[in-house]
């Protein structure tokens, strides 16, 4: 099969690759029908995830078609239709069993290696790193798909690929962004950042009671979507100052709940910004801090801080001292994918949403080395890239 | 997927022990690593061109190596000089190797104990073990791996037996190996499942067989008890041992899933 593989800091490549096959009985061969490149795909692609391979194959969002199964996976059969969680679950567990299925305990076959970094080890991924589970990813023509009596979850007919892609991360992350903020109704939330996730959280928090969204990014692209298509209040950070507009809007108050969908590759125009980029430099921290620190920053006392945005090792000058003073309350993680699949997929078939009006850029897999190097310079007003089989 | 397991002294949450942050560094490089990072990193702010800057990153980054005494490159790569103390062939005997397992199996506390009671289960799950017989009821003959092929023997008696609670062994006096093991199981405080603890302690006698006991037991014990746990637990709890092959591998013995799993009837 041909798929898309990492061979180092911005060196992706298509290559021909064995085709995956049965190994446990739980598994699942799914032969993609659609993939996409995910904004945390970037971090591999500049080098920022360690205990990355050459040769391994890159990809956590994508669906397709059942095309073997092994013989303990009864709820699937060949020919099903499927979009696939990347988050991988045993189903059987505590974290399982506790709707916390990115923290599942068994399905991480390296879990040694990151729980020396964290003390405890989530769930594996698809296609992000041998410390997460070293599984081949998904921009790939087929994939095995373990525990895929738990995970994947069959598309009903009417639906185009486009339509139910993002339910294998972007969707959830988005809406569980906007979950985390415990909304009440009525509530002013604040997004960082409008990516894919950005965009889904804004979409979501509006879903979840809020009565004003505030969006914060630089592309005047990605600004338009959130404004005509998800109907936020945007501000340009490049333009105006952040923490004095959101006190505007808001009485002096803050927002209710603010989301960080921005993570580790954080960019800004402020001095902690380019603190951020020398700490680097000296190998003080791994991730930038900046939005994060903002974020503590302007929300209202009392107020929740929701991150979606991945982070992955240490982080320096992170104002703990505001954070407590202010009494907020911090929540993140990565997606408990499982969990919101049945009632997001809802919400697409009833037309609330059609997630595909993000995609920008459409292409075969095998152009997906030039897909990866435009999406990663913000080239032709790339927002979601999504890559044919 | 076990060979990475190799020399990591302090590996998993598992371990019971508490584990300080390793230093794997030994003193002297340390020292090394301070007088060379800061030299490097004075050079390299003195010339700030862009090898500057790289001398300044080096430099900082041995800095941290000889203050913190760790590496993560050696991290990375299993080494660990400041242990190498205890890589001589040979564990002196006073000492022995202890390590210690704990985790939570979302399975009936009886099933469990049921499946360690009968000793002879455990090559299954243990892959140091070559096997287990049990004589009587009681007592038992133990089979472990060695290097180069060779293996370990020694007899072993029940000296504790709280069914469903504890259950202890330890190896009879003259055997070629002083051996001693408990497990402690007890209904998890959240409501589901089994808490269990694992303890395992060998001490060699001296003489001969130090060597080899030293190289099969050694510093990875502990990673691998963790690791044969951690595969026992998947077993009882999803059924398979989780893996990301892409195919079975030829040639290769396959992986046991849960109707392998035989409890052995005595
Ligand atoms: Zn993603
Ligand atoms: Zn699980």
């Amino acid at each position: 099969m041909r798929a898309v593989s990492w061979h180092g800091k911005e060196d992706i490549r298509v290559e021909t690759f064995p085709d995956p096959q049965i190994v446990n009985p739980r598994d699942a061969i799914v032969k993609v029908s659609l993939t996409a490149i995910c904004g945390s795909d970037l971090h591999l692609y500049t080098g920022r995830i360690p205990t990355m391979q050459a040769g391994d194959i890159l990809g956590h969002e994508f669906m397709g078609e059942v095309v073997a199964v092994g013989h303990e996976v009864t709820n699937l059969k060949i020919g099903d239709r499927v979009v696939v969680p990347f988050t991988i679950s045993c189903g059987g567990c505590y974290f399982c069993k506790h709707d916390l299925w990115s923290l599942c305990d068994n399905s991480n076959p390296n879990a040694w290696m990151v729980e020396k970094l964290y003390g405890h080890s989530p769930s594996g991924l698809f296609g992000y790193s041998h410390m997460l589970g070293g599984y081949a990813g998904g921009q790939a023509e087929y994939v095995r798909v373990p525990f895929a009596d738990v995970g994947p979850i069959t598309v009903p007919e009417g639906l185009s690929d486009e339509q139910v892609l993002f339910l294998s991360d972007i969707f959830p992350t988005g809406y569980m962004a906007a979950e985390n903020c415990q909304i009440r109704e009525g509530d002013t939330v604040a997004v960082w950042g409008c990516g894919p996730v950005g965009l889904f959280a804004i979409w979501s928090a509006y879903k979840l009671g809020a009565g004003k969204v505030i969006a914060i990014d630089r592309f005047p692209e990605r600004l338009k979507l959130a404004r005509e298509y998800c109907k936020a209040k945007t501000l340009n950070y490049e333009e105006v100052d952040v923490f004095t507009m959101l006190q505007e809007l808001t009485g002096g108050r803050g927002p209710d709940s603010c989301i960080d969908a921005v993570g580790s590759e954080a960019h800004g125009t402020t001095l902690d910004a380019w603190y951020d980029l020398a700490a680097e430099k000296l190998m003080l921290e791994t991730d930038r801090g900046h939005v994060l620190r903002q974020v503590i920053h302007s929300c209202r006392k009392g107020g929740t801080i929701s991150i979606p945005g991945v982070y992955g090792g240490f982080l320096d000058k992170v104002p703990i001292g505001a954070a407590f003073g202010k009494g907020l309350q911090l929540r993140m993680g990565q997606t408990h994918v499982h969990r919101y699949l049945p009632r997001l997929l809802e919400f697409i078939r009833e037309g609330e949403l059609d997630p595909s009006f993000l995609i920008t850029h459409r292409s075969s897999l095998e152009q997906a080395a030039d897909m990866y190097r435009i999406f990663e310079q913000k080239q032709d007003e790339c927002i979601k890239v999504v890559l044919q089989t | 997927m076990k060979t990475g397991l190799m020399n990591s002294t302090c590996s998993s949450s598992q371990s019971v022990k508490q584990c300080p942050l390793s230093q794997n560094v030994a003193n002297s490089e340390r020292v090394l690593s301070l007088l060379g990072g800061g030299g490097l990193l004075l050079m390299g702010l003195r010339r700030g061109s862009g090898a500057g800057l790289l001398g300044v990153a080096a430099g900082a980054s041995l800095l941290y190596r000889g203050w913190t005494g760790h590496c993560h490159l050696y991290e990375g790569l299993g080494i660990n000089t400041a242990d190498s103390q205890r890589k001589r062939p040979g564990v002196p005997a006073h000492q022995g190797s202890k390590v210690n397992s704990a985790l939570h199996i979302n399975r009936d506390r009886q099933e469990i104990y049921d499946f360690w009671r009968k000793l002879e289960n455990l090559p299954q799950i243990m892959q140091h073990l070559e096997s287990v017989t049990m004589l009587d009821e009681k007592r038992s003959e133990w089979v472990a791996r060695a290097p180069l092929g060779k293996t370990l023997q020694w007899e072993a008696e029940i000296i504790t037996d709280k069914p469903g609670e504890v259950i202890a062994w330890q190896s009879l006096p003259g055997s070629q190996v002083d051996t001693a093991g408990s497990v402690h199981f007890k209904d998890s405080s959240t409501g589901a499942g089994t808490e269990f603890v694992v303890s395992i302690m060998y001490n060699p006698p001296g003489g001969q067989i130090v060597t080899q006991i030293a190289h099969l037991l050694g510093q990875d014990l502990q990673a691998e008890l963790n690791q044969d746990l951690r595969e026992f637990k998947q077993l009882l709890e999803a059924g398979e041992i989780a893996t990301n092959a892409i195919a079975p591998e030829p040639g290769q013995i396959q992986k046991p899933v849960m109707s392998d799993l035989k409890v052995v009837k005595s």
